[in-house]
């Protein structure tokens, strides 16, 4: 019993980073179906700058809004340089894009930085919490508590107030919400700048648990990738939920049957769900007109 | 200053016959040595510092009339830690850029991509990475300076023997150092009546090791936990060590052996044992140690040069051009067998990585004195042997 409860614990500590990268790639894809694959580059942006600031004698929460205006800012800066001027061009073209600004913003990295690795303290201390014979450590509770916290905000935010449903009009069909008086060009601009800053309130509360480096982002952009598509791209709660499953799949995989085989046994759920739901758990059906 | 004056003192009086001989400096052809090092990419943390040495003394040789009068002239590549492109490089250094002699693959899949290129054409190679396979079988032309994995092993299993632990669970990285690593372990265990008794790993950029760990915790009889690794992993393996109260002692490989590692780990890493060269511990080699002036004077020239703690790497690279053009020196020419032979007779050579004593039959000449065995007591290291 406290051995199957350890590993929901490590699962949950994986997959709530997991999900926290996935919940990332949601906002850019609803503005315009863009998967930012530099997404994972804002997450390493914000725990870079925080942990820098922080080793530097800055306070954690002073250093965490600023590694989050810094992220932001990179993510505006990437919109208006990169993306803006190619926006008559294919998705392909510019989710390729992305795939280049990633590659740049690392290189920055090493140069803005270096090349070690950079750690954060945790939050709240490094006592673990001892539940019924199995530990977890307090940071990880922070990751999820962030995690909902941030689909709670995205529900709102898309739901409740004119810019997000101006955001979504965009998304099914930018001619008509062109028409209405939504201006797309800014609601590009505004999607790049949150998710930025998501991504970097993501970076904040994973690097106490994973560390940080300027490569950080491919790992973490590439499981929340998974994590998304598994939960269906662009919905929030899907992509919480495919992280999970993930992080979950891996430590039990590793538990129970063989470490050497975690990664294959997480990616073979990953087939099979979307074998029989290619949208993902919670993904909506796609329609295209031919 | 007073040990820039050292150093130009030992290399006046180590040069001082040949240039007298050959006379003429600037008439001479230089000598050419060539590098490809991962200076970008993956293994970048090992690169860069590698390159730094490397110009640094070139640099500082050359203001100081180079060898036997002849400049010296570095090439260096950034192969990115790409065996494809480290073969390319190993190729262009040797037909376009004519080199003499070639340092570098600062990892084992770059070495052993040059070795293809290096071995036919007959050109003296010396490597700075750590896998044993480089040099075993030897390779005519194919020397390395680092400690091997297989090494590390041993010193760890030498430790644990001696502390009576025998049943051992190993967690290794699932890629590269730490899957070589683990290999070479499970052969070597044996040999000093270890027995594995489980048998994990992890990816290089796994968060959370915790339940690979509690698999370990529920073996019976585990006495000891051997972690082998580098960059992040360790530091997580140790931390999640923590986390799930393991009392067991751990062992990690010379792969942490850095300032980075312990900073990375915090109090978790205190009782930490790992196998070290003499560079990580300068300062606490006892004074007749004869390492003890070459690692302090090492590890000051990179300090005050780069600002920056030294590691192994860079000792590493450092090691490899003392070798290199002590052996320029002693065949008086850079002809290409020569200079071969002359580095095969390298002998009581004392380096950053140990005193090296090479012979036809073994083209590293390092043996397990080359490792010391440290903990970690209160975020620094302690040496125990």
């Amino acid at each position: 019993m406290a051995e199957l409860l350890q590993y929901l614990f490590a699962g949950l500590t994986s997959g709530a980073i997991y999900a926290l990268a996935g919940l990332g790639f949601a906002i850019i894809y609803n503005a315009s179906h863009v998967i930012n694959f530099a997404q994972g580059e804002f997450i390493m942006i914000g725990g870079m700058t925080t942990a820098t600031l922080a080793a530097a004698g800055v306070p954690v929460p002073l250093a965490a809004l600023a590694a989050m205006a810094v992220t932001m800012l990179v993510g505006v800066a990437l919109e208006k340089f990169a993306i803006e001027p190619a926006r008559d061009s294919d998705v392909v073209t510019i989710i390729i894009i992305t795939i280049g600004a990633s590659i740049f913003l690392r290189g920055a990295a090493q140069v803005v930085w270096d090349k070690e690795f950079h750690a954060l303290a945790p939050f709240s201390g490094e006592t673990p919490i001892r539940v019924l014979g199995a530990t977890l450590m307090p940071q990880s509770l922070w990751v999820v508590g962030v995690a909902m916290a941030m689909i709670a905000g995205l529900w709102w935010f898309f739901n409740r107030t004119l810019f997000g449903k101006a955001m979504l009009a965009t998304s099914f069909n930018r001619l008509a919400a062109q028409l209405m008086g939504i201006g797309v060009k800014k609601v590009l601009l505004v999607s790049f700048a949150l998710s930025a800053a998501l991504g970097a309130v993501g970076g904040i509360v994973v690097t106490p648990i994973a560390f940080t480096n300027y490569e950080a982002g491919i790992m973490l952009g590439l499981k929340g990738f998974s994590a998304a598509v598994l939960g269906g791209l662009g919905n929030g709660m899907g992509a919480v939920v495919g992280g999970l499953i993930v992080g979950i799949a891996e430590a039990l995989g590793a538990g129970y049957v063989s470490s050497a085989y975690k990664d294959a046994i997480a990616f073979v759920i990953i087939l099979v769900v979307l074998f029989f739901m290619p949208n993902g758990l919670f993904g909506k059906k796609g329609v295209d007109r031919v | 200053m007073r040990d820039l004056m050292r150093w130009g003192a030992a290399a006046f009086a180590a040069l001082g016959f040949a240039s007298l001989a050959s006379g003429n400096a600037l008439a001479a052809e230089p000598v050419r040595i060539g590098a490809f090092l991962a200076v970008t990419g993956p293994a970048s943390f090992l690169g860069e510092p590698e390159k730094k040495t490397l110009e640094m003394y070139v640099d500082r040789l050359n203001k100081q009339g180079g060898v036997q009068g002849r400049k010296i002239e570095l090439t260096v590549y950034d192969d990115g830690g790409a065996p494809d492109k480290a073969a390319t490089f190993a190729k262009r250094l040797i037909q376009s850029d004519n080199v003499d002699i070639i340092i570098g693959g600062t990892t084992t899949g770059t070495s052993m991509a040059a070795i293809k290129i290096v071995e036919p054409a007959g050109v003296p190679f010396i490597s700075l990475a750590g896998g044993i396979d480089i040099i075993e079988p030897v390779k005519k032309w194919v020397f390395k300076t680092p400690h091997t994995d297989r090494m590390a092993a041993e010193k760890v299993f030498a430790d644990l023997h001696k502390r009576g632990l025998t049943k051992v669970a190993l967690i290794s990285e699932n890629a590269g150092f730490g899957k070589s690593g683990h290999d070479q372990s499970l052969k070597v265990a044996g040999n000093y009546g270890i027995e594995i008794v489980a048998d994990e790993v992890y990816s290089p950029k796994d968060p959370d090791v915790t339940a690979q760990l509690t698999k370990i915790k529920n073996t019976p009889g585990v006495q000891a936990i051997f972690n082998f690794g580098f960059g992040q992993g360790p530091a997580i393996v140790t931390k999640n060590t923590k986390q799930l109260g393991i009392t067991q002692p751990l062992y990690q490989s010379h792969g942490v052996a850095s300032k980075d590692y312990i900073r990375l780990s915090g109090d978790a890493a205190d009782g930490v044992r790992l196998p070290a060269a003499g560079l990580v511990i300068a300062d606490q080699l006892a004074a007749t140690d004869p390492q003890k002036p070459v690692v302090s004077a090492f590890k000051a020239d990179y300090e005050t040069a780069f600002k920056s703690e030294v590691s192994t790497f860079a000792g590493h690279a450092y090691d490899g051009l003392q070798i290199a053009l002590s052996a320029i020196m002693r065949a008086g020419s850079s002809d290409k067998a020569k200079v071969r032979d002359e580095i095969e007779k390298t002998s009581g050579y004392v380096g950053t990585g140990g005193i090296v004593s090479m012979s036809p039959t073994d083209h590293m000449g390092l043996n397990l004195s080359a490792f010391h065995m440290v903990e970690i007591v209160k975020g620094d290291w302690k040496m125990v042997d």
